[in-house]
């Protein structure tokens, strides 16, 4: 497994020098070369007009076998309380249009006790559900989320694997994948087929969202991805879309369980849920102090809002962690997001812009929020957020 | 107690910049700086060692340079430092980095518990601690805001998920994940930069590992980055004119457009 540069092909015509993602290649003496660093991606290969550049990536005839007896999509099916999540007919809905392309069938696998509403999962796609349903299964015990997981798959064999990039998907699925000995990534923002070698395109973005990226797993299967939650969009459901319900067997006693739950403390202390809210008003540092989220709450409640926040804002104390809205809080994409006195650092950004409809009132033209933004007010938030209320009532 | 920190050098801007001409990263001029997410991990494992004795060792795999970070390390509490350094273990992927962490823990043979940052800020995927805690076979807990309570075998802490807090009880040893929610973590004593300057880094190579080479580095990677781009940001807002009073009016006048009020 390698790069091959044949100096003797080469012109050092330096077209491969810009086809580097990472620019580590120059021309030195007019012959390329190569500096640390090197994934293999190919790019340069491609570039070269003089077949210069190979790459060896060993792949065993057994082990290409073996990749190809892996078949089918899945989605993890996240449940809370009983309560299926909304990622997981997003990844459903996302997950069937990556079925048709490949021809193959989609699957949802459901972890939990007495979970209601399964029949949506076929709704938004599912050709069929794996139950696992134990009151052990109840709270999400991650030892038994995990090690059963690995059983499913060993068996069963599925070449793409999703889960929603959650607390859970973000801490069991890497165990998984551990296991498994396969590729995983993190917090993908996209997800694509490369049809010619039934590959999973796999695009997250780094660097704090400074920077994206697309990953493959080429050689071991299956191909895991977890997801950013209001990233794909959920199709409408369809009611009479139906599967096979397969239950399985979970037996408490063949696993090792090493943590426990002992207590669940609610911080959700609004009555609309912010992941779910169709209309956000949100606050940052320009509230000045923690007293102004009352106006926000006031505008919030005009038009049925959930109430969001900038990390500056929970830093500070001013609002419990719940609220938070950006990388290192909640991913949201509600219909309408109002951002009052919100710079927009791009972590923040990173957590909702893709909202349908964003407002920012902002005393600051330049503030990166307009960037983002669908309408902008350039204004004190404390003189434009009362006349909105006043008028929004007055209607 | 023996408590093992996993830390990270990472570039200290996200704000990372394009070179037009060859469209790759401005890596040149950007100082080098410990994973914030990891100062929280350090932080802790040095309160746990002054509440409960023992010893504070923290791992770090990186380029030679990476030493930087780790005599910061020794300046903010850490007591023993080991850098995984290798031409073997670059490029690595987050399966391949668990790979050649969990060898370390192996090396050394004892440890109650291994706290990492929730993620860092250059990679962003949180997976290295979780994917580690299981080549250990080890229990795990992400996302911890806080240790409540340590005893013999086990470990009781809260941590953070969408819908508030779990207590939750683990037996030891463990790897655990923190957030930032955690503590304020310390700025480094006159004493500890004195020692920092004079200690001596522990450096250990692939030869030093019971790993094997395709297990680490590119090797042992299964994923492969095959492209990175910029995001486009898509549109520029529209700016609403005319007197405070008139803006807000054109914003309702919008919103009840697109059926929102």
């Amino acid at each position: 497994m390698g790069i091959n540069f044949d100096l003797e092909k080469c012109v050092g015509c330096g077209s491969c020098v810009p086809a580097c993602p990472f620019g580590l290649l120059e021309i030195v003496d007019d012959k390329v070369q190569l500096k640390e660093g090197c994934t293999l991606c190919g790019a340069c290969r491609d570039a070269c007009a003089y077949e210069a550049i190979t790459i060896e990536v060993e792949t065993s005839p057994e082990s290409r076998a073996d990749i190809d007896s892996y078949r089918g999509i899945w989605v993890f099916a996240e449940q809370h309380r009983a309560n299926l999540k909304n990622v997981s007919f997003e990844l459903l809905s996302k997950g069937r249009e990556l079925a048709d392309i490949l021809s193959t069938e989609l699957c949802a696998i459901c972890f939990g006790y007495n979970v209601t509403n399964t029949d949506l999962l076929f709704a938004y796609g599912a050709d069929k559900i794996y139950l696992i349903d134990n009151p052990e299964l109840a709270d999400n015990q991650e030892d038994y989320l995990t090690y059963q997981f690995v059983e499913l798959i060993r068996e069963h064999k599925p070449e793409v694997v999703l889960a929603g990039a959650t607390a859970l998907g973000r801490s069991f699925f890497p165990r998984v994948a551990a296991i498994l000995n396969t590729g995983l990534t993190a917090d993908c923002t996209g997800l694509d087929i490369d049809t010619e070698k039934r590959l999973l395109l796999q695009t997250r973005p780094t660097f704090g969202g400074n920077i994206m990226a697309t990953i493959i797993c080429p050689a071991s299967r299956p191909q895991m991805a977890t997801v950013r939650p209001r990233v794909f969009k959920k199709v409408q459901p369809d009611t009479g879309h139906k599967g096979d319900v397969i239950r399985v067997d979970f037996k408490p006693d063949n696993f090792q369980t090493r943590t426990m739950l002992l207590e669940f403390i609610d911080e959700v202390t609004e009555t609309v849920k912010l992941e779910d809210a169709d209309i956000i008003v949100s606050g940052g540092r320009g509230l000045g102090k923690p007293e102004n989220f009352k106006l926000l709450e006031e505008l919030a409640g005009v038009l049925g809002a959930a109430l969001g926040a900038s990390r500056a804002t929970v830093d500070e104390g001013w609002i419990p962690y719940s609220h938070q809205v950006g990388q290192t809080g909640k991913t949201v994409c509600p219909r309408l997001y109002i951002a009052c006195g919100i710079s927009g650092a791009i972590q923040h950004l990173a957590g909702m812009q893709t909202s349908d409809i964003i407002v920012a009132i902002n005393d600051d033209p330049n503030a990166p929020i307009f960037e983002v933004a669908t309408y902008g007010i350039v204004g004190d938030l404390f003189e434009v957020v009362p006349l909105l209320i006043k008028k929004l009532k007055e209607q | 107690m023996n408590i093992v920190v996993c830390m990270k050098q990472v570039p200290g801007t996200t704000q990372v910049k394009i070179n037009p001409e060859t469209n790759s990263l401005v890596r040149e001029g950007i100082e080098n700086i410990i994973n914030p997410f990891d100062t929280y991990a350090l932080e802790e494992g040095v309160r746990l060692r002054e509440k409960y004795g023992g010893k504070v060792t923290v791992v770090c795999m990186g380029p030679p340079q990476a030493e930087s970070a780790l005599r910061e390390a020794i300046s903010l509490g850490a007591d023993d430092v080991i850098l995984l350094s290798d031409r073997a273990f670059a490029v690595a992927d987050t399966w391949a980095t668990a790979r050649t962490l969990s060898a370390a823990m192996k090396k050394l043979a004892s440890y109650d518990i291994i706290i990492c940052g929730r993620q860092t800020i250059d990679g962003d995927t949180g997976q290295v601690g979780p994917e580690l805690a299981e080549m250990l076979e080890v229990p795990f807990v992400a996302y911890v805001s806080n240790i409540e309570e340590i005893k013999e075998s086990y470990l009781r802490v809260r941590r953070m998920v969408e819908e508030g807090h779990e207590i939750i009880e683990t037996s030891l040893p463990t790897v655990i994940t923190v957030a930032k929610e955690i503590n304020v973590p310390r700025l480094p004593s006159l004493r500890g930069i004195m020692k920092s300057k004079n200690a001596a880094i522990t450096t250990w190579t692939i030869a030093d590992l019971n790993v094997s080479p395709d297990m680490v580095g590119l090797a042992g990677s299964s994923t492969q980055v095959i492209k990175i781009f910029f995001p486009q940001r898509v549109h520029r807002a529209e700016i609403l004119e005319g007197d405070l009073d008139t803006q807000v009016d054109t914003l309702i006048d919008r919103l009840k457009g697109a059926n929102l009020c």
